[in-house]
């Protein structure tokens, strides 16, 4: 009787918050349906819920999204992967090498090879933090560290300013749906990467929760002997998510280039590494949960700029460019001691047999 | 002549220092309960843990069904039909039970997916056919640890387990809880599993087994049909000596209160209250007993009772003195002496000669601290001397560090720095755990001697045995509350089962 009871309880409140989450977010876009299509346009809430504000908002969050999931597919098995920042922005700069390398291919299979190589070079960080966390058995804070640094100084080292990339993966609009209000408008006229991160994260929250994979990451992640008793092999679990992962982190970097922006500057990473950090805690190690967070974080940014355009003056801009690190850290501090990371999260396994 | 599914013949298992298993021959029966009797570190866990694949044998052979096996892994011998139950629980706790039977061995859908519906009808199919009631979909932290038992035993027969290994299952679960496991484990051998129960209770053998084994310092020392043991007789077997088995006690003679304990509440990091709206008192010169299943608020009571956790409400009071919310020093000034259930967490510092760790209550007064920062370890030398002849801690010296002695005389340190002053009142938890037969007695005999120098004594101890021999006066803890208060001369275990299972005795 006791045990129904209290199951029913924690369900009852994870139910609570999806309802909470899911009333504010239709609430959040009725409000912005009523702005963009009546005579309310004209008023200060467009800075708030304008069609740009949406825009701006799902492309600040793409790379938190893919860097969160990044993060998730490491840290669900158990290895902490501080080092996203790192391997985005070295998946950034691989991705505009080969695209300026491969000026003279015609542009889509020029993209296609610059993702490649976001994925392949975000992968190859990913593999030198699981060989130095799992084989080494270095701190992983440590090696997480080691893969920021040595991306900061070798893109640095290595970039030219004379480079220049031409053309990016251009918005593709997908019929009917598009005609939806403002929603449609947002989500379905977007860049193929966009779109592929969107899939993203239906794809890993499904596997993480339904299929073998995931119940070994899980298990791993949580309690890797129980899961070595029962025949499952877990380092190598743990270096095939690690690098999956940092392939992820890439793609993220790949958006940048290729996508969002169409150069690559030094540093242009400016931090969404650790924000995605704090959008996988902020969603509790779930690929859905780090959407809603990530959506967050870039509704904060797409706030600061459009502030900043509409010549805001009532607050100096310093403290308008704040707004997406003051966010990140009161709901990190607020969220950090309510969620739960995997218990065996940053801790070496050594199978006694 | 009976089949014999599993025999080792010959086994040796050195550890540095330690000869875990020395030339160890043993069979089991097909459909028989053996149960596997012996001291901690008499070598039966290692045993086991070399027939279940986790350690190798130095020499010795495994016989599988008559079949000479190496039994090189877990996986290895989950595949030849050996199914073990740890004494700690290989489960992952935020995972449903359903999920943490199939894992490793999944009911898939397709190439990818999991079929958690199969999963969960063969689950069912199970639990059902030998009487192991679970609920396929419970996340298992919310269960009670009896159930999550049940979870690691379906485990071992989702995997087509025919030999089931349980090390020390009972060490966790209330009297019904036991009883419950020996129902089913009674089933599992009429279904033709065997079955080898790890134990040292030895009231649990005679009741479930059908013949036992007893071994000591890593060899086997004899063999013996409960029909024709005794509790004594087994014990003697077990420690190589007669052993008493009642510690001797006379009236108790209860004065003023010392401890006064009223309304506590403690609330846990995630804000359940698990000490909720607790009073009671303990006199000098009494025994106050806590009964309980683990995990009813006992450990929070005791950090409260020391300052080692903060309070949510109530007042402690010690000695006529509130030392509501006072730090673990407040508590020893006022004369409280702490046994603590974790003795490597909070009764000892590991590498610490032993000399420093009884002192560390002290170290920083006279005659120990000489001011200006500095140890008088001559003082401290002398003082551990006198302990540790007083308290039988068997060790070359008082330099040794305190992590290199034996469970048993780990603890015996521990009771000693404790015991070795004044004190007004001792909150002892799980004072025996893990100790050897021979320093229980002993430690039990010294909070009887606590007690009738007229210290208060509050012993917290899921062992019922313990509780019942000891106490005075019982209480019973259940989720955080206390459920019902018995006087021990007439307390049955039958009554505290059931006050331990949250039955109310009104009800």
């Amino acid at each position: 009787m006791t045990q129904t009871h209290s199951l029913q309880k924690k369900n009852s409140r994870t139910g609570r918050t999806a309802l909470w989450v899911g009333g504010s977010a239709v609430v959040f876009f009725l409000i912005a349906i009523l702005v963009n299509q009546t005579p309310l346009k004209e008023t200060s809430l467009r800075l708030f819920f304008g069609r740009s504000a949406l825009n701006f908002t799902l492309r600040a969050a793409v790379p938190l999204i893919l860097g969160a999931l990044s993060g998730i597919l490491c840290e669900r098995s158990g290895i902490v992967n501080i080092g996203i920042e790192g391997m985005m922005l070295a998946g950034a700069f691989g991705a505009f090498v080969v695209k300026v390398a491969t000026t003279a291919l015609p542009l889509p299979l020029s993209l296609f090879l610059a993702t490649l190589a976001a994925l392949a070079i975000g992968g190859a960080m990913a593999f030198i933090l699981a060989v130095l966390s799992i084989r080494y058995k270095v701190n992983q804070i440590i090696s997480g560290t080691v893969i920021i640094t040595l991306a900061a100084g070798l893109t640095t080292y290595l970039f030219n300013p004379d480079w220049v990339s031409k053309g990016k993966f251009s918005n593709i609009t997908i019929p009917l749906l598009v005609k939806i209000p403002v929603i449609g408008e947002v989500l379905f006229n977007n860049g193929l990467l966009t779109y592929l991160t969107l899939l993203l994260v239906v794809v890993t929250q499904i596997m993480l929760f339904r299929s073998r994979w995931g119940l070994r990451t899980r298990a791993i992640g949580e309690h890797p002997r129980a899961a070595d008793t029962m025949g499952i092999n877990v380092n190598r679990m743990r270096y095939i998510n690690t690098v999956i992962g940092g392939m992820l982190a890439g793609l993220a970097g790949a958006f940048l280039v290729l996508e969002a922006v169409g150069q690559f500057k030094e540093g242009m990473t400016a931090g969404r590494g650790f924000i995605s950090l704090a959008a996988m805690i902020f969603g509790n190690w779930t690929p859905v949960g780090a959407f809603g967070a990530a959506l967050l974080f870039g509704y904060t940014q797409a706030l600061q700029n459009e502030f900043l355009l509409a010549g805001v003056t009532a607050v100096p801009r310093h403290f308008i460019s704040m707004l997406p690190y003051v966010v990140t850290i009161v709901v990190v501090a607020g969220f950090v001691g309510r969620s739960r990371p995997p218990a065996a999260e940053g801790q070496v396994y050594e199978s006694e047999m | 002549m009976e089949e014999s599914v599993l025999e080792v013949r010959d086994i040796t298992k050195q550890f540095p220092g330690v000869l875990a298993n020395d030339h160890v021959n043993l069979q089991l029966h097909k459909g028989e309960i053996l149960a596997l009797l012996g001291e901690n570190g008499a070598g039966k866990s290692t045993l086991m843990n070399i027939v279940y694949g986790l350690y190798h044998p130095d020499s010795g052979e495994i016989y599988l069904n008559g079949e000479c096996v190496t039994v090189s892994s877990p996986r290895d011998a989950i595949a030849r039909g050996v199914g073990m139950v740890h004494q700690h629980f290989q489960l992952v706790e935020p995972m449903t039970v359903t999920e943490n039977i199939i894992l490793g061995s999944e009911v898939m859908r397709n190439a990818v997916l999991l079929n958690i519906d199969a999963a969960r009808q063969q689950v069912d199919d199970l639990s059902r056919e030998y009487g192991l009631e679970v609920d396929p979909d419970a996340i298992i932290e919310d269960l009670p640890v009896g159930v999550q038992q049940r979870v690691e035993i379906i485990k071992a027969l989702y995997r087509h387990a025919k030999i089931l290994i349980l090390d020390e299952p009972t060490a966790v679960l209330t009297p019904q809880e036991i009883e419950d496991l020996f129902r089913v484990m009674r089933r599992l051998v009429e279904q033709g599993h065997s079955i080898i129960f790890i134990t040292h209770k030895l009231k649990e053998v005679l009741a479930v087994a059908h013949r036992i084994v007893v071994m000591r310092n890593g060899g086997v020392v004899g063999e013996a049909l409960p029909a024709e043991s005794t509790e004594g007789s087994l014990a003697s077997m077990m420690v190589g000596r007669e052993v008493i088995l009642k510690v001797p006690k006379g009236a108790a003679h209860p004065g003023e209160p010392v401890l006064d304990v009223s309304s506590l509440e403690v609330t846990d990091a995630r804000g359940t209250k698990v000490v909720n709206n607790v009073s009671f008192q303990v006199r000098a010169g009494e025994i106050l007993g806590v009964a309980g299943v683990q995990g009813n608020g006992q450990t929070e009571l005791v950090e409260a009772l020391t300052g080692l956790t903060r309070i949510g409400g109530g007042r402690i009071t010690l000695g006529g003195q509130d030392l509501s919310g006072g730090t673990p020093r407040a508590f020893t000034e006022q004369g409280s002496g702490h046994i603590p259930e974790n003795r490597h967490r909070y009764g000892m510092v590991a590498p610490y000669p032993i000399s420093e760790n009884l002192v560390l209550n002290q170290y920083y007064k006279a005659p120990f601290a000489r001011g200006w920062g500095i140890r008088d370890y001559p003082a401290i030398d002398k003082h551990a001397q006198r302990l540790v002849e007083l308290f039988d801690v068997r060790t070359p010296g008082v330099s040794t560090a305190g992590g290199s002695l034996s469970g048993g005389n780990q603890q015996k340190m521990v009771v000693a720095r404790e015991l070795g002053r004044q004190l007004s009142l001792l909150v002892a938890a799980q004072p025996t755990r893990g100790v050897d037969v021979g320093s229980i007695e002993f430690i039990h005999s010294q909070i009887v001697k606590q007690r009738d120098a007229g210290v208060a004594v509050l012993l917290v101890s899921a062992e019922l045995d313990e509780i019942m021999a000891l106490s005075d006066r019982i209480i019973v803890m259940y989720k955080g509350a206390i459920i019902g208060e018995v006087n021990a001369a007439e307390a049955t275990r039958e009554q505290l089962g059931l006050l331990m299972a949250g039955v109310h005795p009104t009800a």
